[in-house]
């Protein structure tokens, strides 16, 4: 049983952030790692990203949006509620090495594993730029966070509501221009946002990592769910990733896997209103 | 004659008996009534005297006044007056007189002597007429749930033995002197003792003698590929089919769990010594259990939620109800071994982490990483690998959505690829789950499916279709990238390869295509890379297992132990618990000698 000490709306209460007591795990995680949460007895194992961690106080960190059944029962909870199963971490850590200067993209919730990433990234001594987007204004999470670690920063809205308008490709574009010394980028978010990141950054050969999040059940490399193809090859995003060389991911297939359960999805939530 | 009329006769069973000199039936039915009518003669006069047909003296009946001890002059024919006492041979228990006569075992007519001393329970028949009648017993089968029924269920599909089958399969075990069972069963297993122990009912006794060395009996009599292992050595499979070792053990652990006669063993005094145990599959449980019991303090790291590794996740409920696995662990625990789940190894502490901690690891955390053919067309949508189909359906009970909130994979036509149990339950549980048509595609022929005999014929019995000697080239999805149908190619077999067995080779140009909607890969699992990538010191086999010494089960790394499929790759429950017992061994030897080596305390002299 894992307690939620901490919890807080974010983006008009369809971004949840909770902060949960579990101490060995503080302990262990690092950016970009993940842990599997499981609600309650009769709840599905889900991935979340962790994104950050207190590992004196023995708290972590997960941002989550609320998109299905499982999110909507998590978003029910309190302060003070236990969580039935968290385990991790699970994953390969990103791997922050100081290489110069980096661009870090995120989009939607994909934010809130970015600003521990890029913390990382900060924290081992490299230049780091932001590049974040939302829908609009509302969606915008975590910008005083990103603001505090990056070194710059630009927001983007696809309504203009706030920031730039427009797509984080148009800022990044901009610097792939006119910056020579970009050595890295990452890119963290929802799939077509990382595939047009990364069709960018292949015209200007950068290094581009993606983190992936297909549908997972154990997250311990046992049930091949989470397969995804990386340079033609069965990989496992739980074991092998979350992060790829994003040059090398079959987007397509990703997406395709993705939406195989979104009919189950909306059967769930309609049991649980019954 | 009827081939029921008489099973074995240790067991009480009803006896049609015959005079030897007349042939007429000594036998009475009235109603409900059965009973064996003779003259006696006693002190000199002759009275009626009734046995139970069972031939058991204490239920003797007579107009005279026999008490307990007397022995009775001479059991006489009512029908040809003639006496049937003999004179060459005696009670083997009490030295008197017997009384012959002739009973039908299996369409046999059978000398069988009674002892002539009331109360006295010896009664046999010679061991070349034993032998005779244990080689006429068929081979019991389980009652079983009714095949349409049970495809509507997930309950378990044989029920098991029943006392009278269980007394009746055991009678047929020769005992031999030099039991090739034992030889063929991973754990050596006291076969031909334990099955001794069932002949005279003491069913408690049987289940003791099997725990001395197989601490999950249930599990194993319901799991392990017994035609492969003791059934495959018995001597009876020479002649006729061989003992149901299997269903007898399996028989007598559930008596023993049903009857709640299970002790939990008082641990022998605290060696002060840890052992720490990654995974609780069979090979964790057995090294838990005994090291447990041999004075460590034991803790069982599980990576998933809910404990029991493949029995949980893996073997389904129609297979291996998951009560029974609960209630092994549950043993455990009451034995007073730690178990933590949800701790992945390897990430949340390593295993040199886990060695300042503790002085010994056991690394048993299977196989796991499920293979893909690599094959086009694999990333479609509905193609599953055995693992997540049978993950899903097991431990996360997505049979159940929604109420349960993993969604069920769920197709019309399913396609299982492949060839042993995990192919065929997961065959099983698609036929379960309301799919209509199931299709098994293997590539060699019948003769070489690696399932075990009993879960193939099961498959059958439900309906599923076998195509062997079919392998799949490549996927062809539907415009929602779902898959459409699978092509396969037909093979036959040719030269055999490393495993002795004949190896396939495709024909050319006979390509054809199967429909279906659901695909579930079930070609055998490689080794799961978490523990690997914190810990690079630990030496792997060219095939990427865990090297560990096959006397000890030690790996490169001092104190740290492996035993089942991480060690040898896809196997079976019964082996992984045999490379746990032979780890414990060695462990408890050398922690033993740790032990003595260290020096002991001195006590300070004021």
């Amino acid at each position: 049983m894992f307690q939620i000490i901490r919890r807080q709306e974010m983006a008009q209460g369809t971004i949840i952030r909770f902060d949960i007591n579990a101490p060995k795990i503080a302990k262990k995680v690092k950016a970009g790692q993940f842990v599997i949460v499981r609600v309650n007895e009769t709840g599905e194992r889900i991935p979340l990203t962790v994104a950050d961690k207190d590992e004196f106080a023995g708290i972590i960190t997960i941002i989550f949006q609320v998109v299905g059944k499982t999110t909507a029962l998590m978003r029910s909870l309190k302060e003070g509620d236990m969580i039935r199963d968290v385990v991790g971490p699970l994953g390969r850590p990103a791997e922050a090495e100081k290489i110069g200067t980096v661009i870090m993209v995120g989009g939607g919730t994909g934010v809130a594993i970015l600003h521990h990433v890029a913390k990382a990234f900060k924290e081992s001594g490299n230049y780091v730029i932001g590049i974040m987007g939302a829908r609009d204004r509302d969606m915008l999470i975590l910008e005083n966070e990103m603001d505090h670690i990056c070194d710059e920063l630009v927001v983007t809205t696809d309504d203009g509501s706030y920031g730039q308008l427009g797509f984080v490709t148009d800022p990044l574009g901009k610097y792939l221009e006119e910056r020579y010394d970009i050595k890295l980028v990452y890119a963290i978010g929802p799939i077509v946002m990382m595939k047009n990141v990364v069709k960018l950054t292949k015209k200007h050969n950068i290094k581009t990592m993606v983190s992936l999040n297909p549908i997972m059940i154990d997250g311990t490399g046992m049930c091949g769910g989470c397969r995804v193809r990386v340079s033609n090859e069965t990989r496992f995003c739980c074991v092998d990733g979350p992060d790829f060389d994003g040059f090398e991911v079959d987007f397509d297939e990703l997406i395709n896997r993705n939406s195989l359960y979104l009919k189950e999805e909306k059967d769930s939530l309609l049991f649980s209103i019954r | 004659m009827l081939e029921h009329d008489v099973k074995y006769l240790k067991f009480k069973t009803y006896l049609n008996t015959y005079c030897p000199h007349c042939h007429h039936s000594f036998n009475v039915e009235r109603k409900d009534h059965k009973q064996i009518e003779f003259l006696a003669r006693f002190r000199g006069e002759e009275h009626d005297l009734r046995l139970s047909p069972y031939l058991d003296v204490f239920e003797v009946e007579s107009s005279a006044d026999i008490k307990h001890g007397e022995i009775l002059d001479d059991l006489i024919c009512p029908h040809c007056k003639k006496g049937l006492v003999v004179k060459e041979m005696t009670c083997g228990e009490c030295g008197s007189p017997l009384a012959k006569v002739i009973i039908s075992a299996l369409s046999k007519l059978i000398p069988f002597y009674v002892c002539m001393k009331y109360g006295c329970e010896w009664h046999g028949l010679s061991k070349q007429d034993e032998r005779r009648i244990k080689l006429k017993i068929p081979r019991q089968d389980m009652p079983e749930q009714d095949q349409t029924l049970r495809v509507h269920n997930h309950q378990e599909v044989p029920y098991g033995y029943t006392t009278e089958l269980a007394l009746l399969e055991a009678g047929r075990c020769l005992q031999c002197k030099n039991p090739q069972c034992v030889t063929g069963c991973p754990v050596n297993v006291d076969i031909p003792s334990f099955i001794a122990f069932i002949a005279e009912e003491k069913f408690d006794e049987a289940a003791k003698r099997i725990k001395e060395t197989n601490l999950f009996p249930a599990i194993c009599g319901r799991v392990c590929p017994q035609e492969n292992q003791c059934e495959a050595k018995c001597i009876m499979g020479h002649k006729d089919k061989p003992v149901a070792i299997g269903r007898l053990e399996r028989f007598v652990a559930d008596y023993e769990r049903k009857m709640d006669l299970v002790k939990v063993p008082i641990v022998k005094s605290n060696t002060g010594q840890k052992i720490a145990v990654i995974g609780s599959g069979p090979g964790g449980l057995t090294v838990a259990a005994d090291m447990r019991q041999l004075g460590y303090a034991v803790t069982v790291f599980e990576a998933l939620h809910e404990t029991g590794g493949v029995l949980t996740y893996g073997i389904p409920e129609f297979r291996l109800p998951k009560s029974i696995v609960q209630f092994e662990i549950n043993y455990l625990k009451e034995l007073g071994v730690r178990i933590e789940t949800n701790h992945v190894i390897g990430t949340l502490y390593t295993i040199d982490e886990l060695l300042q901690e503790f002085d010994a690891v056991f690394i048993g955390v299977g196989a796991g990483l499920p293979r893909f053919m690599g094959i086009e067309g694999e990333g479609l949508g509905k193609i599953f690998s055995a693992n997540e189909y049978l993950t899903r359906m097991n431990l996360m009970k997505a049979y159940r959505f929604p109420e349960y909130d993993t969604p069920m994979p769920h197709g019309n036509k399913v396609v299982v690829i492949g060839g042993g149990n995990v192919a065929m339950d997961c065959a099983r549980t698609a036929i379960r789950t309301g799919s209509g048509e199931v299709t098994i595609v293997y590539r060699r022929s019948r003769h070489e499916l690696p399932a075990r005999a009993e879960e193939v014929h099961h498959a059958e019995e439900e309906g599923i279709r076998f195509k062997l000697l079919t392998n799949p080239v490549r996927y062809i999805g539907t415009d929602f990238n779902t898959v459409k149908a699978l092509e396969c190619i037909k093979m036959e077999l040719g030269e055999p390869d490393a495993s002795g067995r004949r190896r396939p080779v495709p024909i050319q140009g006979s390509e054809f295509v199967i429909e279906t909607d659901l695909v579930v890969i079930a070609i055998g699992t490689g080794p799961n890379p978490i523990i690997f990538q914190s810990t690079p010191d630990l030496k792997r086999n060219k095939w990427g297992y865990i090297e560990a010494n096959p006397e000890t089960m030690e790996t490169s790394k001092e104190f740290v132990y492996a035993g089942g499929d991480i060690v040898t790759g896809s196997a079976t429950v019964i082996q992984a618990m045999g490379a746990g017992r032979i780890a414990a061994r060695a462990m408890h030897e050398k922690l033993t000698n740790v032990r003595n080596r260290k020096p002991k305390k001195v006590t300070a002299k004021a």
